[in-house]
């Protein structure tokens, strides 16, 4: 496993007043990213464990664009990797704001 | 958590998404979620990547307004295996269910026990069906609800056979042995894994209705589980001498009718369906009213 940490500023913050939401699942080509709104606004942290050691400039390259594109400020992401392609990644990325800004079931 | 649209398939949701379109819409309210980080021990150990549920999603939550303790297993995380924290989460949530009183669901979506944890894997299934036992003696149902990718099999089907119901849907396996494990250990001639109509019409679950391992049979969309479970949830509860001895004579029945029977059409001959090789195609409404005419009874215990 390779673990990798990314603190990036984020332009605008996460909408909605959901506390944490978590989508995907751990599997071959897949992975669970868990959102917890702890942070400043403006901050956004990455942590990941992925099981595809030597990508570090691709998730670097896949989280800027998504803090650029995706209202992410003050969310603490953690991500258990299986192994995932970046669109795959980006996608689950952005499911996650998604789900954080639904109101309160 | 995402509600599920109806219609969407239960085998090819996620676990939190069975959850999610199974239960009162916001009623589920989790223990021990994700932020909280109990993750397996032994993964890292082998460099394998953790999940932060590990695989299994244990709280409270009302099913037509009845409140029920819930676990469902994540079955495309390590095949829904049970590993030390998956299955202590199952076990602590029966518990629970024993002092509160509640009836439990089990969504089961599992390959058996996790490998890289075996030991304390097989543990925890024989705590859990220890603390199923306890439950069911309590008065309290424990329902299972098979429909998902993994099926139901290793200590998984022994955990099924323990409780007080079961509802599957034809997508859904219940075994202990999976087909690779027969064919590796009797070989091919015995069992050809790769043959997947032979594995649903021996271990599948319209077989497993017809002879009575499963209470339900159900179509592979939410709501029809929803209405099953209901269903279920109505039933007399308990457990007692009684009812084993009673299961013992219909397994010994069982045996002597179908002990010689090769396939599962050949167990189907024998319930006097007239064209058995018609059953795998049967839409899920024409098999159950076909099924409901000549099949073994379940019961309570199996």
């Amino acid at each position: 496993m390779e673990h990798l940490s990314y603190t990036v500023t984020a332009p605008r913050a996460a909408g909605g007043t959901r506390r944490q939401a978590i989508i995907g699942v751990v599997a071959s080509g897949n992975l669970e990213v868990l959102a917890e709104r702890v942070l400043a606004t403006d901050t956004c942290t990455v942590d990941i464990a992925t099981a595809a050691r030597g990508f570090a400039p691709v998730w670097q390259a896949v989280i800027a664009d998504f803090v650029a594109l995706r209202a992410a400020g003050g969310l603490r992401l953690s991500i258990n990797d299986g192994g995932a392609r970046p669109d795959t990644v980006a996608l689950r990325l952005a499911q996650v704001v998604r789900l954080i800004e639904e109101p309160e079931a | 958590m995402t509600a599920l649209p109806s219609g969407l398939s239960w085998l090819e949701a996620s676990a939190r998404q069975r959850l999610a379109a199974l239960l009162d819409p916001g009623s589920f309210a989790e223990f021990i979620g994700p932020e909280q980080r109990e993750r397996s021990p032994h993964l890292r150990l082998f460099d394998l990547p953790e999940q932060f549920d590990d695989g299994m999603i244990v709280g409270r939550a009302t099913l037509c307004r009845t409140p029920v303790l819930v676990a469902a297993q994540e079955g495309r995380f390590m095949g829904g295996a049970f590993g030390e924290v998956h299955g202590a989460k199952l076990t602590g949530l029966l518990r629970a269910a024993t002092l509160l009183g509640r009836d439990v669901l089990i969504l089961f979506d599992t390959g058996g026990v996790r490998l890289q944890e075996a030991n304390a894997g097989e543990l925890a299934i024989s705590e859990i069906m220890r603390a199923i036992v306890d439950l069911r003696r309590a008065g309290n149902r424990v329902i299972g609800l098979i429909g998902g990718r993994a099926g139901c099999y290793g200590g998984g089907g022994l955990i099924a056979g323990c409780c007080s119901a079961l509802i599957v849907s034809e997508q859904g396996r219940i075994s202990v042995s999976g087909p690779e494990v027969i064919e590796t250990n009797k070989g091919v001639e015995e069992f050809d894994s790769r043959d997947r109509a032979l594995v649903w019409r021996t271990m599948g679950g319209k077989h497993r209705y017809l002879i009575g391992g499963a209470d339900g049979y159900v179509a592979d969309d939410p709501a029809a589980f929803r209405a099953a479970t209901q269903s279920a949830l109505g039933r007399s509860p308990g457990l007692d001498l009684s009812m084993l001895h009673a299961e013992h004579q219909r397994l010994t029945r069982r045996l002597a009718r179908f002990g010689n029977a090769r396939d599962g059409t050949d167990v189907w001959s024998t319930l006097g369906i007239a064209d058995p090789d018609a059953i795998p195609g049967l839409a899920d409404d024409d098999f159950r009213h076909l099924a409901d005419a000549c099949r073994e009874v379940a019961d309570d215990a199996r």
